[in-house]
């Protein structure tokens, strides 16, 4: 809501900056949005005044006016607009001047003939065109005829105004008003407020012998009507108008208008409708029926809902309670008859409204937020009054008061000790009682305890917690101390789970791979693939985009997008990890569960190309070898293998492996098949995921020392010919079981499949290593235990020995 | 001619030769002309026969003290040519320190990942836990005991993924402010944690929204918490995060699970405070919402609000990335460009 200054001022004996002062509402109260003074930015713009116009010679449309504009000389300017006359009091723009946007406006010719300047409509200087009064949407504008050329057009427009545009939490209804604005304001600059009333001067029939209004009081707890009549609908005074253009309102005539200016000034919603276009006396506030439909003012046209609130006569409806009033009732030329509505509307009703219409008003906005329960009379009258003033109506006698259900104001008991102990200050009682004074509560204290009473406006306050944020935003936050919480201790430590995700990361950084932080929601294609185990989907009632739509089953395929997003871009090397969760579903339940799992995803190479270093396409091996520096890292406690899996369907059938430990599968890894980095658009990727609640959950093994033996190690080499299905795995572990007390180690050196191997065949190379703790190892004892080991192998696997 | 002074002469005659010896060759060749069986001080060292008996063993020595000293001029000597001939050789040796080392492999953590652990670490400092809560929540625990019933017209301003009527994925950290509520034993301490995690809200990605985002939520109950903790741990927060010449002040605001509500602002990084397009002139920039737990939230999650109460706060890592780097897309985050995120190198 915009808020003027200027109006502000009226009532406020205010001594500070607009800027300052939207400082302090924001500090104290709510948001600012923006300060903004229309005529900031605007140069050179005056009053001027049209002595002649005559048709130009080569254009149908354009005039050459000669405009006073306080010179010697009158300026001549061609002019486009269709209403211009001689005579008006218009905008020039002169030359050298600036207008909206920080436009120059220059002398120059039109179609030959020089113009000075510019004749200017309200948008040409700033206005937005919502607030431009209709008969001078299409052209320039003309002033008041008393306005004196030469002048700067800015005051005769309110453009030196500066308008403070407030953006109000949802809590603070009562900050929708210039009124409840200034109750705020009074309180936080500790200054009086002299709000002005007027009485109203009834005359004419009694209103209730002219309406009967029956009302649902659980729609509309408060209901009331009054009657002008013999209005002479005009355009508003400029001082009006200028209130509503300021505030986003456009001046429409010397009745809608009041009912804006009288919403914008109490916070009170009023409609205004024409009388005598009721069916009837008589006037109904109830829910729609199944079938109704009602044309509202801005012409749309709705099917109404049997929880829609409406006003109707004897016929139909005759508007949309709380949001917007009937094209059919409406205002219009030749009203002579205006009923006042005021009236509170159940907010849920109108929020819901609101929705399924899709009319969000500034009616509805407050009804949501709920108004001035005790402001309604003083709000109608007050319109009332100003229709007798503006527009030459004659208030009949009496409100007709339908439901007048005001709640009891909250009363609330706080203690000082609470309050100094809750905001960590040191206030005494007369410090907090003055603020909450100041607010417009009444406080009686009883030693240490403050009893409270709320005005019936802030409908916001309700328990002490709430009058502990009045004294302290009004108060003031910069006052608080700053502390730290105090008392018992407590250790701040990170579970045995978290040091591991976090040693999860460190160690695949450490392995060269980024870490991502990918979408989890992703369609429902991706979510299914690369399954761990079987799970139903995860859907999204009613999601964004079918990108966005399925919770995701594995880390996998956001990484292979990440990986396509940098290959589209022409990066090419990627090497990728993520730790995230995925959502595995049971048939039959309606929550997934969520499971800590971590990914990888390399492409390209791990290492780039260097002038000393030639680059490496990664492959399945670098792959490995990071998960097994990972698992490594993680001291998992067991035996890790890796076996061939040939069925998973987005992975390569040859190049995919089971990551067991101790036999059971905690992940897999290997080439992603072809025809899926096809479809992700994507070169050859390699990739790994691994169940990291498993790891989480798996023992670990405890850092122990074992003492390095002083004595001398023997190695022996043995190369042998096997058999191409021969595993090296297999080979090892034969060699460790038969390889006698000392071996320490078995390490492939060596594997050759070149033209010197029989077909079908490979060269396998090993260096054994023996060692003893405890004395020098005799050569002929590792001979023999070799020589055993050698035989094994030729017995049990049927290799070759080279 | 005494053969002391001889032996001084054939001293002298010594050293000037060896300081002469251009190579290892003359060093030997000195050597031996000098120390050699044949060499003069192995002669003068005979002609001691001649000499009686008191005089000897004092001219031996002498003799010894000057065979010593060469010995040892002639090692030095050679020690400097052995010097000389390897830096010459380590000279032509020489290569270009200018060219690149050799890559090795390494990688980065995620810009948010560094924003997190640095939250992290400052509060377990100062005594929190760190929890986790599930990213797919219920209803419940997201809005209703968040103070924010069915028809809350809060809930508008949150739009939400839902999966069913009741399962829905968490619009917020602070469901884990109710969780944790729930099951702390205040008989043990009080209740003082962070919570940092993934949360959604249903957007149209664009700059400066993303559906998914992170927050961390802090919560800290017990019996004499005050607003001025709050202020003063969000002080805290801030030095940490952007340093220590960042103020903070605190506005009111409303969020339906804390009362009283405060946004809380710091220093704009730009301009440090002088106003500046970043900031909207104020000088300021908001970067997290706050306040003191409001008593339904303690009631529902069965803590008696008339004993305890306390602060929570709830932090964007998302939106402090943006700011302290400048990151004009929220979207850089989670499309994980690899020349983004290798920017991103310096931790804490
Ligand atoms: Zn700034």
């Amino acid at each position: 809501m915009k808020i003027s200054y200027n109006w502000i001022k009226e009532y406020l004996d205010l001594n500070v900056k607009p800027a300052d002062l939207a400082e302090k509402i924001e500090r104290t109260s709510v948001e600012v949005d923006s300060v903004v003074k229309p005529s900031d930015g605007l140069k050179k713009i005056v009053v001027g005044h049209v002595l002649s116009i005559e048709a130009h010679p080569d254009s149908d449309h354009l005039h050459i006016c000669q405009v006073d504009v306080g010179e010697d000389e009158p300026l001549q300017i061609v002019c486009g607009a269709p209403n211009i006359a001689e005579g008006q009091m218009v905008i020039v723009a002169l030359p050298g001047s600036r207008i909206a946007d920080n436009v120059k406006i220059k002398k120059s010719k039109m179609r030959g003939i020089p113009s000075a300047g510019m004749i200017c409509s309200l948008q040409e200087i700033g206005f937005p065109e919502a607030v431009v009064p209709k008969t001078y949407v299409e052209g320039i504008y003309v002033l008041p005829a008393d306005a004196m050329p030469g002048d700067d057009v800015y005051d005769y427009l309110g453009m030196n105004d500066s308008l403070i545009d407030l953006d109000v939490t949802p809590n603070r209804g009562d900050m929708l008003s210039l009124y409840g604005a200034l109750h705020d304001l009074s309180a936080i600059y500790d200054l009086p407020v002299k709000f002005d009333q007027p009485a109203v001067k009834e005359a004419g029939e009694p209103t209730a012998d002219q309406l009967s209004i029956h009302v649902d009081e659980a729609l509309a707890p408060q209901y009331k009507m009054r009657l002008v009549k013999q209005v002479k609908l005009a355009p508003s005074p400029m001082w009006l108008q200028i209130r509503l253009w300021n505030a986003g309102y456009r001046p429409i005539n010397n009745v809608v208008d009041v009912t804006n200016y009288i919403m914008l000034k109490y916070g009170q919603p009023l409609h205004a409708f024409d009388y005598d276009k009721f069916a009837g006396q008589d006037v109904y506030v109830r829910n729609a029926k199944q079938g109704e439909k009602l044309t509202t003012l801005d012409e749309g046209e709705h099917d109404l809902d049997p929880n829609d609130i409406v006003i109707a006569d004897e016929k139909a409806p005759i508007a949309l309670a709380g949001v917007m009033g009937g094209l059919d009732t409406a205002i219009a030329d030749g009203t002579t008859t205006v009923a006042i509505e005021a009236a509170v509307f159940e907010h849920d009703h109108i929020r819901k409204a609101a929705q399924r219409h899709n009319l969000h008003t500034d009616a509805s906005q407050r009804f949501e937020r709920g108004v001035n329960r005790t402001g309604l009379q003083d709000a109608l009258d007050a319109a009332a009054q100003m229709m007798d003033e503006l527009a030459g109506g004659t208030v009949q006698a009496g409100t007709v008061v339908a439901a007048d259900n005001v709640p009891a104001p909250a009363v609330i008991d706080i203690t000082m000790t609470h309050i100094n102990a809750v905001l960590g200050t040191t206030l005494d009682q007369p410090q907090v009682t003055h603020i909450l004074e100041m607010l417009g509560c009444t406080v009686t204290a009883a030693g240490d305890t403050l009893t409270v009473t709320v005005p019936v406006r802030r409908n916001d306050i309700h328990i002490p917690a709430d009058l502990l944020e009045e004294i302290a935003r009004i108060y003031g936050y910069d006052e608080l101390p700053a502390t730290l919480p105090t008392g018992r201790m407590t250790m701040g430590e990170l579970t045995t789970a978290q040091k591991l995700m976090r040693a999860t990361r460190h160690s695949l950084e450490g392995l060269g791979l980024n870490q991502a932080i990918s979408y989890a929601l992703t369609t429902e294609d991706k979510a299914k693939m690369f399954l761990m185990q079987p799970s139903e989907t995860t859907k999204l009632a009613w999601p964004m985009s079918v990108d966005h739509a399925v919770l995701r089953m594995n880390v996998i395929t956001g990484l292979l997008d990440d990986i396509a997003y940098n290959s589209a871009r022409k990066v090419k090397d990627v090497a990728l990890y993520e730790q995230g969760r995925v959502f595995y579903r049971e048939d039959g339940t309606e929550r997934p569960s969520e499971q800590e799992h971590i990914a990888g995803a390399i492409t390209g190479t791990l290492l780039p190309a260097a002038w000393d270093q030639p680059a490496k396409d990664v492959d399945f091996y670098q792959v490995k070898g990071i998960v097994a520096a990972y698992l490594k890292d993680m001291a998992v406690n067991g035996d890790v293998t890796y076996v061939a899996n040939t069925d998973m369907p987005e992975m390569h059938p040859g190049r995919t492996a089971d990551i067991l430990v101790h036999g059971h599968r905690i992940g897999f890894m290997g080439q992603v098949h072809p025809t899926v980095a096809k479809q992700f658009k994507i070169g050859a990727t390699y990739v790994f995921e691994l169940n990291l609640q498993a790891i989480i959950d798996m023992p670990k093994q405890e850092n122990q020392y074992d003492v390095i033996s002083r004595y001398p190690a023997i190695t022996r080499d043995v190369a042998m010919l096997v058999d191409n299905d021969v595993t090296n795995d297999q080979i090892v572990e034969l060699i460790e079981k038969r390889g006698g007390a000392h071996l320490q180690s078995v390490k492939l050196f060596d594997i050759y499949d070149g033209v010197k191997v029989p077909k079908g065949k490979k060269s396998l190379a090993y260096t054994l290593t023996y060692q003893d703790k405890h004395e020098t190892l005799v050569d002929d004892a590792v001979t023999q235990a070799f020589e055993k080991v050698e035989k094994r192998l030729q017995d049990d696997l049927g290799v070759e020995i080279r | 001619m005494s053969l002391k002074d001889k032996l001084n002469e054939l001293h002298e005659r010594g050293l000037a030769e060896i300081k002469k010896s251009g190579d290892l060759k003359d060093v030997n060749q000195v050597r031996v002309s000098l120390l050699g069986k044949k060499g003069p001080i192995t002669e003068v060292l005979r002609g001691m026969r001649d000499l009686d008996a008191e005089e000897r063993p004092k001219v031996g020595a002498f003799a010894n003290e000057i065979r010593d000293d060469l010995t040892a001029a002639l090692a030095k000597r050679r020690e400097e040519l052995e010097n000389a001939v390897l830096n010459a050789k380590l000279t032509n040796e020489a290569i270009d320190v200018t060219l690149p080392g050799t890559p090795v492999a390494k990688g980065e953590p995620h810009v948010i990942q560094q924003i997190v652990d640095q939250i992290e670490d400052l509060f377990l400092g100062m005594g929190y836990q760190v929890l986790s809560g599930p990213e797919v929540e219920e209803d419940k625990y997201n809005f209703e005991m968040m103070n924010l019933p069915k028809n809350h017209p809060a809930r508008d301003m949150q739009d939400t993924f839902y999966i069913t009527k009741e399962i829905l994925m968490r619009t917020q950290t602070s469901p884990m402010q109710a969780r944790t509520l729930e099951t702390h034993d205040f008989s043990k301490g009080p209740l003082k944690m962070i919570s940092p995690g993934v949360v959604y809200r249903r957007d149209t990605d664009d700059p400066t929204h993303s559906h998914q985002f992170h927050q961390v939520e802090g919560l800290v109950i017990d019996k004499h918490i005050t607003m001025a903790d709050l202020k003063g741990t969000l002080q805290v927060l801030a030095h940490e995060l952007f340093g220590d010449k960042f103020d903070v002040r605190l506005r009111p605001s409303y969020f339906p699970f804390t009362e009283p509500s405060v946004e809380a602002d710091i220093t704009c990084f730009n301009c440090g405070g002088k106003g500046c397009k970043v900031c909207k002139n104020t000088g300021w920039i908001e970067v997290l919402g706050a306040g003191m737990v409001h008593p339904n939230v303690l009631k529902m999650a069965g803590v008696d609000a008339d004993v305890y109460g306390g602060f929570a706060f709830g932090v964007g890592p998302d939106r402090f990335a943006m700011l302290k780097y400048g990151v004009d897309d929220i979207r850089n985050f989670y499309l994980n460009d690899v020349r983004f995120l290798n920017q991103f190198t310096k931790k804490g």
